[in-house]
């Protein structure tokens, strides 16, 4: 009998787990290692954010789900992997310590023949001073990133709400927190869900909207842009995006580090090298991403982290980490079987993996400061990711360790985006992208690097139904529910 | 002369002056039952062509 740990139960480490739990049986075991007690449908955070969904519209507990699926569950975090083994024994181990609630701080030893991290990221509030601390939020802004926060920014939004009612003019900051952010489109969708929520409530014309980012032009978004066919144009999704914030009158500070936060003020450094500063009453700022901060040890007790993750804390992988500067990056950079180098029986997942580089062009301020978006690798990529590792690990594990291992490269795959706009099934809209590839592959694609043919977008009621229906495909996907594998990722 | 709703968001000095806006016709459509559930089927191709290459 094999066993496999899965470290996470996010969008890829719950997808990993789930299919090879199917695919291989009782006769091996799988075992997810999680801090969380819930699984979380993030996407749909946003409208909890803006009081249009409860907490637990998003969330289900884990522990049922797995014990039908027959996977080992265990609620912990991981702290160290030892891919070598110890002196005593020469099979490799992660070590856990619980969050379970009576088993805080009890730590284990779990042996495994294959390890997939999946633990989707920290979210680095630390990073910015004021922002937070460490992996927690400080008191001056709200975020989006977990249910909770969601939760708690909904609230301190319709505080707002009701001072416009008074009378009390309002100003709203939302975009990123720090210049080497990601996720710029969970910041998009809530300026945007919060605009159409202010409209509902009459007090659109007693709010200042503000969008703060890292990117370098509008509708970057972490992917360097992209073009799309609309309307019989191939247009840029600069031109899409400054549309909407143009129609919706929301005002735009782009190429933006945020180096500092207090009460109701940033501080931010430009990618020119000159520094403003912005006020608020209401910001939602994303962190940036980092590593949960996992150790690497090798047989005799020595530090091997190095070798294992990247200094960012992300997993190193089968991706070409040498590229260099911007000119000389390639598609082929980017990992399609998400293998550690070293130790073959060690995988990732999702956006635990390490990227070999940004996707947007890097930029440094005169004064040294990187103001660069880092690379997506959320929703649907983080899905496929773990679907073709749990793939690949049940063939080493069925068909013996020299059986081929599946490819995922996000040069080689599409993504459909569905970005929330307003939610409302007669007056929502959401902008539906799809895009492909993901990362631009400018020698197969010369021009835009990617094929207009299957990268288009467009803004309406439609896109909100789909993302309403994939809210809840999603959730019954993630149960398990009847006919669960025919959902696609 | 009236000035179209939609062209009321443009600042002549600001930074939305060349962006492109959407006319009352664009966004009528947008909410538009009937276009909209035509383009609900039309996505989903989109989509469901972009998903099965992917995979």
């Amino acid at each position: 009998m094999a066993r496999l740990v899965v470290l996470g139960g996010g969008v890829s480490g719950h997808t990993t787990a789930t299919f090879a739990a199917k695919w291989l049986g009782s006769g091996h075991e799988v075992v997810v290692v999680t801090p969380n007690a819930k699984w979380n449908w993030i996407p749909s955070n946003i409208w909890v954010g803006v009081g249009q969904m409860t907490k637990e519209n998003v969330t289900f507990d884990l522990a049922p789900v797995y014990a039908k699926a027959g996977i080992n569950y265990k609620q912990a975090k991981a702290v160290s992997i030892n891919p070598e083994g110890s002196e005593s024994s020469g099979k490799p181990f992660v070590s856990i310590e619980y969050t379970e609630a009576g088993k805080e701080g009890v730590t284990e030893n779990i042996e495994y023949d294959y390890l997939v991290n999946a633990t989707g990221p920290k979210l680095n509030f630390g990073a910015t001073p004021g922002l937070g601390e460490g992996s927690q939020l400080g008191e001056h802004t709200v975020s989006v990133c977990t249910a909770d926060h969601a939760v708690h920014a909904s609230h301190e939004l319709f505080k707002c709400i009701e001072k416009m009612k008074k009378g009390e003019r309002q100003k709203f900051l939302i975009g990123t927190g720090h210049g080497m952010c990601t996720c710029q489109g969970a910041a998009f969708e809530y300026i945007f869900n919060i605009e159409h929520e202010l409209n509902k409530a009459g007090v659109r014309d007693m709010a200042d909207l503000q969008w703060i980012s890292n990117e370098a032009a509008l509708g970057d978004f972490g992917m360097g842009s992209l073009h799309m066919s609309a309307m019989g144009y191939v247009v840029n999704s600069r031109i899409f995006t400054e549309s909407l914030f143009t129609e919706r009158n929301v005002k735009w500070i782009i190429g933006a580090h945020v180096n500092r936060v207090e009460s109701k003020k940033v501080h931010y450094e430009l990618l020119d090298g000159s520094y403003g500063e912005e006020s608020f009453d209401f910001a939602m700022l994303i962190p940036p991403f980092a590593g949960v901060g996992i150790k690497a040890y090798s047989k005799d007790g020595s530090d091997i982290t190095d070798t294992v993750f990247a200094p960012n804390g992300f997993m190193k992988v089968d991706a070409n980490y040498a590229a260099g500067d911007y000119a000389n990056w390639k598609a082929s950079d980017w990992p399609s079987t998400y293998q550690n180098p070293k130790y073959g029986n060690l995988f990732a997942a999702g956006i635990a993996f390490a990227p070999p580089h940004p996707i947007s062009k890097p930029r440094v301020t005169p004064n040294g400061t990187p103001i660069t978006p880092t690379p997506p690798r959320t929703g649907m990529p983080s899905g496929i990711i773990g679907k073709a590792v749990a793939h690949s690990i049940c063939d080493l594990i069925t068909k013996g360790e020299n059986a081929p291992l599946h490819h995922a490269s996000m040069a080689h795959m599409g993504a459909a985006c569905v970005a929330s706009t307003g939610k409302g099934f007669a007056d929502g809209t959401a902008a539906a992208m799809t895009v492909y590839p993901v990362v631009p592959d400018f020698d197969k694609y010369p021009g835009t690097g990617r094929d207009t043919d299957y990268t288009f977008g467009e803004i309406g009621l439609a896109g909100h139904w789909i993302k309403h229906i994939l809210h809840h495909l999603f959730i019954w996907k993630a149960k398990l529910k009847f006919g669960w594998t025919l959902i696609p990722e | 002369m009236a000035v179209k709703e939609s062209e009321k968001v443009f600042e002549q000095e600001g930074q939305n002056f060349n962006s492109m806006v959407p006319g009352s016709t664009a966004k009528k459509l947008r909410t538009c039952i009937i276009w909209q559930f035509i383009r609900f089927v039309a996505i989903n191709i989109k989509m469901i062509i972009v998903v099965s290459k992917s995979h």
